[in-house]
C-alpha cells in the first residue's frame, strides 16, 4: 500500500471523530436542555431554557449533518452498511429531531404552548435515545458478509447492551445540559440545575461502569482489544483520568463554580471519546471492516480534504464568534433597554 | 396490493414523499433571503426605519420556515445510507464529495450566521449584522449549488468512469460542472427567488386589499414587482434552456414530456400537443390535441425538425419511463405557470405606469389582488412539478442510463419501510397544516410599525424568543 492509502483513511477517521464529538458535546447540552425542560416548574423557566438555545441549536444539529456527508464521501461503504442496518433507530433519531426543531418555531407563535413543550422535551429525548442504541449497536459490531454489505437482522439494534448505552448517553446529555444551564442562568433555576447534574452526574458514572465492565461479554473483538497489552497503557490511563475529572466536577458544583463543571463535563465527554476510538480503530464497521476497506478513492479523500479540510477551522471560528456574541446569562436583568 | 411489499416502490414513494415536502420550505429560506439583504442594504443606506422594520417583519416568516427546512432536510440526507445503500456505495465517490462539500460550505454558514441575523440586531454592530444576513444568504444559495450539481450529476454522469459496482472520479471538475449542472443551478435558483417574490406579493396585495399596513405593504409590493420584472421573463428562458439540454441529454425524458409514442423523422413539421390522453399499455395517445407545426419550433425554432426525434416506443418497455401522463402534465403545469406569472406580472407593471398602483386602487381592483394572492401556491406548484418531470422523467434510471433505480434500492424488509413512509406522511400532514396556521397568524397579525431601530450593541440579557 502506498503512503497515501494509509494515511488518507486515517486523516479522514479523526476528522469524522472530531465532527462526531463536535456534535456530541453541542447537541448533546441543546438536547440535554430539552430532555431537562420536561422537568421545568414554569413556563417562565422554559422560555429561559429555550431562550439559551435559541442562537446556536441549528449550528450544533449542522455538526451531524456534515458528519453524514463527510461519512458518506470518505467511507461509503460504511455508510450504507450502518445506516442500513440501524434502519429503525435512525428513523427515529430523525423524527426526533425533527420533533424538537420545529417546537421551536411553533412553540413561539402558539398561544397554547403546552403540546409544544411535550413535543420540544420528548423529540429531544427521542432522539437522545435513538442515538445511543445506535452508538450501542455499532459497538458491538455489526454482521457484515465479505464485501462489508450488512447480514444481520433488521432487529440487532433490539438488546440489553444497546439499551444500557442509550440510558448512559441520555444521562450524559442532561449532565453536560445541566452544566450548560448553571453557565447560562442564575438564582433558583441555576440551584436547579445544580442538583441535576449532580444526580446525572452520578447516573452517568453508573452508565459507564456498568459498559465497560459488560463490554467484553457483548462482542469477541471488543474484550481481545482491552486485554490486548499493547493498548493497556491506554485502559490505565483513560479510567484514572476519568475518575480524577469526576472528582473534580463534583467538587466544583459544591463550590458553585459557574465555568468549570461545564469544562469538567467536556474534558469527560473527550476522555470517553477517545476511550471509543481506542476501543474500535482501525474498524469502522466494527466488528471486521476497517476504515481502508471501506474508504471512497485516495482521490476522492484528497479532494474532499483540500475543501472540507480548509474549511474547518473557518466553521469553527463563526461558530466560535457566534457563542461569543451571545454570551452571558439569559435571565440577566437588563442593564439597558 | 403488490406494492405493500415491495421494498423499491416504498422507497420511492418515501423518497418521493419526503422531497417534495422539503421542497416547499428552501424556496423562502434562499429566496426570501436574498430579499431581507436588499431590504436591509436599504437600511443601512438610508437609515429609514420603513426599511428596518421590512426586515424584521419578513424575517419572522423567514424563521418559521426556515426550521422546518431544516428538519424536514435530515431524512433527505439519511436516506441515501438507509434506503440508497447500493446506490450510496455506487456513486460515494462523487456524491458523498459533494454532499459533504454542501454541509461544510453551505449549511454551517447558514446556520452559523443564522443565529445572529435573527436575534442580534442589538448585539453586533449594524456592518456584521449585515454580513450575517449575507452569509445567511450565500450559504442557502450555495447549497442550491451543491444539490442541484449533484442532482444534475445523477441526470448526466460525467467526469469519471463506472466500473466494478463503482463510479470512479476521474477529474471531479468535470463531473460537478456535467452538462446539466449550469443550466439547471439557473433555472433552479430563478425559481426560488420568482416564488418567493410572489410569496412576499401576495401577503402584501392581501393585507392591501384589507386596508392594512398600506404604506408598508405597498413598498414590499412594489419590490416584489421590480425583482419579478427581472426574475420571470428570465425563467422562461431559463425553462426553455432546461428542456433544450432535456432534449439533448435525455432523449427518454423528452419522448414522455411531450408524449410522443413513434419516432418523428427529421424535415418533418409534427403538432406541439397541449392536452393527450396516452394509453401507455397500448403505447399510443388514444387522442391528442395540439398546435400543428409546433414541436420543430419549441425544440429548434424552425418549421421543420432537422433531426430525428425517437418516439418512446423506439426503446424496450424497461428503459423509458411510466407514467407519462404525469411527466406530460406536469410539464404543462410548470411552463404555464411560468408564463401565466410573466404576464401577470406585465400587465401589473403597465397598470403600475398607468395608474401609480395606489392602495385605493388594489382595493377597487380586487380581481388584481387575487391574481396575485393565487399566484404565490402556484409558483410552487410550478417548482413540485418541475422535480416531479426531473425526477419521475429520469426512471427507470437513478444514475442515468448506468444504475437503475430498482438496483439502487436497499433490500429492507417491506414493513419496515412501510411503517417509516406512513408516519412520514401522517407527520408531514400535521406540521404542514401548522406552518399554514402560524404563518397564517404573522401575516394577520402585520408588521409591527411602532419598532425602534437598534442604537448599537449593548451586552443585555439574551433576548427571549418572546421579543
Ligand atoms: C432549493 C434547493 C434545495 C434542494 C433541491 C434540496 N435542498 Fe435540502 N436544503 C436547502 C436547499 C435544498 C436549504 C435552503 O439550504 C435548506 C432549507 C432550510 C435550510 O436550513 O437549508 C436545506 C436543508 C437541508 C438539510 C438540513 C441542513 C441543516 O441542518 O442546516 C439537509 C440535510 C438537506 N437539506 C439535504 C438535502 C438533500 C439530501 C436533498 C436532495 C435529495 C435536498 N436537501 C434537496
Ligand atoms: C436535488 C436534490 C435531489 C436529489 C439528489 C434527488 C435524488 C433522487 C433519488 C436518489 C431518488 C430515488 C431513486 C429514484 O427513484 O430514482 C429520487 C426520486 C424522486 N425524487 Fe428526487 N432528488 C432531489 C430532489 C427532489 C425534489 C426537490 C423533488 C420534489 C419536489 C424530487 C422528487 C422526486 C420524486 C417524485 C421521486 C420519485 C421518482 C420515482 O421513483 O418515480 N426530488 N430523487
Ligand atoms: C415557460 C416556462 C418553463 C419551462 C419551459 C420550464 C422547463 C423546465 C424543464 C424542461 C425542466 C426539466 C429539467 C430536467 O428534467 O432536467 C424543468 C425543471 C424545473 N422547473 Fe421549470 N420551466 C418553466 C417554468 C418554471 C417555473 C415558473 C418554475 C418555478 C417557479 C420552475 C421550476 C422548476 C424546477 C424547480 C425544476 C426542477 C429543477 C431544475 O431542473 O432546475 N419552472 N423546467
Amino acid at each position: 500500500m502506498d503512503f497515501l492509502d494509509v494515511f488518507m483513511p486515517v486523516v479522514w477517521f479523526v476528522i469524522l471523530a472530531l465532527f462526531l464529538l463536535l456534535y456530541v458535546i453541542l447537541d448533546g447540552f441543546d438536547l440535554g436542555v430539552g430532555i431537562l425542560s420536561l422537568t421545568s416548574p414554569s413556563e417562565k423557566q422554559r422560555t429561559l431554557l429555550m431562550a439559551s438555545l435559541g442562537s446556536i441549536w441549528d449550528a450544533n444539529e449542522t455538526w451531524l449533518v456534515l458528519m453524514g456527508g463527510a461519512l458518506f464521501g470518505a467511507f461509503p461503504l460504511a455508510y450504507g452498511t450502518i445506516l442500513k442496518a440501524l434502519y429503525g433507530p435512525i428513523y427515529l433519531m430523525i423524527l426526533g429531531l425533527i420533533l424538537r426543531a420545529v417546537a421551536f418555531e411553533f412553540r413561539e407563535n402558539a398561544i397554547d404552548k403546552r403540546p409544544w413543550n411535550l413535543t420540544f422535551g420528548f423529540g429531544s429525548l427521542l432522539a437522545a435515545a435513538s442515538q445511543g442504541i445506535c452508538l450501542g449497536t455499532v459497538l458491538s459490531g455489526l454482521p457484515t458478509d465479505a464485501d462489508g454489505h450488512f447480514i444481520g437482522s433488521p432487529w440487532i439494534w433490539v438488546n440489553g447492551s444497546s439499551l444500557v448505552v442509550a440510558l448512559t448517553l441520555i444521562q450524559g446529555y442532561v449532565l453536560i445540559g445541566s452544566t450548560y444551564l448553571i453557565l447560562k442562568t442564575s438564582g433558583e433555576l441555576q440551584q436547579l440545575h445544580v442538583r441535576t447534574a449532580r444526580l446525572a452526574a452520578a447516573t452517568t458514572l453508573g452508565g459507564a461502569l456498568l459498559i465497560t465492565a459488560t463490554s467484553p461479554f457483548v462482542s469477541e473483538t471488543l474484550r481481545a482489544r482491552l486485554f490486548d497489552p499493547a493498548f493497556l497503557p491506554f485502559f490505565v490511563l483513560l479510567p484514572l483520568l476519568g475518575i480524577a475529572l469526576i472528582v473534580q466536577l463534583f467538587r466544583s458544583l459544591s463550590l458553585g463554580q459557574e465555568v468549570w463543571p461545564f469544562v469538567y463535563t467536556v474534558l469527560l465527554f473527550v476522555l470517553s471519546f477517545a476511550g471509543l476510538g481506542v476501543m474500535v480503530f482501525p474498524a469502522i464497521i466494527p466488528p471486521s471492516i476497517t476504515i481502508f476497506e471501506a474508504s471512497s478513492s485516495v482521490t476522492s479523500m484528497v479532494f474532499m480534504l483540500t475543501f472540507i479540510g480548509v474549511l474547518i477551522p473557518i466553521m469553527l471560528f463563526y461558530n466560535i464568534y457566534n457563542y461569543i456574541a451571545f454570551s452571558g446569562k439569559v435571565d440577566a436583568e437588563p442593564d439597558q433597554v | 396490493m403488490d406494492w405493500l411489499a415491495d421494498t423499491v416502490v416504498l422507497s420511492r414513494m418515501q423518497f418521493a414523499l419526503t422531497a417534495i415536502f422539503h421542497m416547499l420550505w428552501p424556496v423562502l429560506s434562499t429566496g426570501l433571503a436574498i430579499f431581507l439583504v436588499i431590504l436591509e442594504a436599504l437600511w443601512l443606506r438610508t437609515q429609514n426605519p420603513l426599511y428596518y422594520r421590512q426586515a424584521r417583519f419578513w424575517a419572522k416568516l423567514y424563521v418559521l420556515n426556515f426550521g422546518i427546512g431544516v428538519a424536514s432536510g435530515l431524512p433527505m440526507e439519511f436516506q441515501f445510507g438507509t434506503n440508497w445503500a447500493p446506490l450510496s456505495e455506487f456513486v460515494g465517490d462523487f456524491f458523498g464529495a459533494v454532499l459533504g462539500f454542501e454541509g461544510a460550505m453551505a449549511f454551517m454558514l447558514e446556520a452559523g450566521f443564522l443565529g445572529i441575523m435573527l436575534f442580534g440586531w442589538n448585539r453586533v454592530p449594524p456592518v456584521i449584522h449585515f454580513l450575517s444576513t449575507v452569509m445567511v444568504a450565500f450559504g442557502a444559495n450555495l447549497s442550491v449549488f451543491w444539490i442541484l450539481s449533484a442532482n444534475s450529476w445523477l441526470q448526466t454522469p460525467a467526469g469519471g468512469s463506472f466500473s466494478d459496482g463503482h463510479f470512479h472520479v476521474e477529474n471531479y471538475f468535470t463531473a460537478i460542472n456535467n452538462p446539466f449542472m449550469l443550466r439547471s443551478v439557473l433555472h433552479m435558483s430563478l425559481a426560488t427567488v420568482e416564488t418567493s417574490m410572489l410569496v412576499v406579493a401576495a401577503i402584501s396585495a392581501w393585507s392591501l386589499l384589507s386596508g392594512k399596513a398600506e404604506e408598508f405593504f405597498s413598498f414590499s409590493f412594489r419590490l416584489a414587482l421590480v425583482v419579478l420584472l427581472v426574475v420571470a421573463p428570465l425563467q422562461i428562458v431559463a425553462g426553455h434552456e432546461s428542456g433544450l439540454q432535456v432534449a439533448e441529454h435525455q432523449p427518454t425524458k423528452l419522448a414522455a414530456m411531450e408524449a410522443i409514442w413513434e419516432n418523428q423523422a427529421a424535415g418533418e413539421a409534427p403538432p406541439w400537443t397541449v392536452i393527450v390522453a396516452p394509453d401507455e399499455n397500448g403505447g399510443r395517445n388514444r387522442w391528442a390535441v395540439g398546435l400543428p407545426g409546433g414541436l420543430s419550433w419549441i425544440l429548434e425554432g424552425r418549421p421543420r425538425l432537422s433531426q430525428d426525434v425517437r418516439g418512446l416506443n423506439s426503446w424496450p418497455a424497461d428503459q423509458r419511463p411510466r407514467m407519462v401522463g404525469l411527466i406530460f402534465y406536469a410539464f404543462r403545469l410548470m411552463a404555464g405557470i411560468g408564463v401565466a406569472v410573466a404576464a401577470l406580472m406585465g400587465l401589473t407593471v403597465l397598470l403600475w405606469w398607468r395608474t401609480g398602483l395606489t392602495p385605493e386602487f388594489f382595493r377597487r381592483q380586487a380581481w388584481l389582488s387575487w391574481c396575485w394572492i393565487l399566484a404565490a401556491p402556484a409558483g410552487y406548484l410550478a417548482i413540485e412539478s418541475g422535480w416531479i418531470v426531473r425526477c419521475v422523467g429520469r426512471q427507470p434510471w437513478t444514475v442515468y442510463g448506468q444504475l437503475r433505480t430498482s438496483e439502487a434500492a436497499s433490500q429492507l424488509p417491506a414493513q419496515e419501510v412501510l411503517i417509516s413512509l406512513s408516519s412520514f406522511a401522517v407527520l408531514y400532514g400535521v406540521l404542514l397544516v401548522f406552518a399554514l396556521v402560524f404563518g397564517a397568524r404573522l401575516i394577520r397579525k402585520g408588521p409591527d410599525l411602532t419598532l425602534d431601530p437598534p442604537t448599537g450593541p449593548v451586552r443585555g440579557p439574551l433576548p427571549l424568543p418572546a421579543d
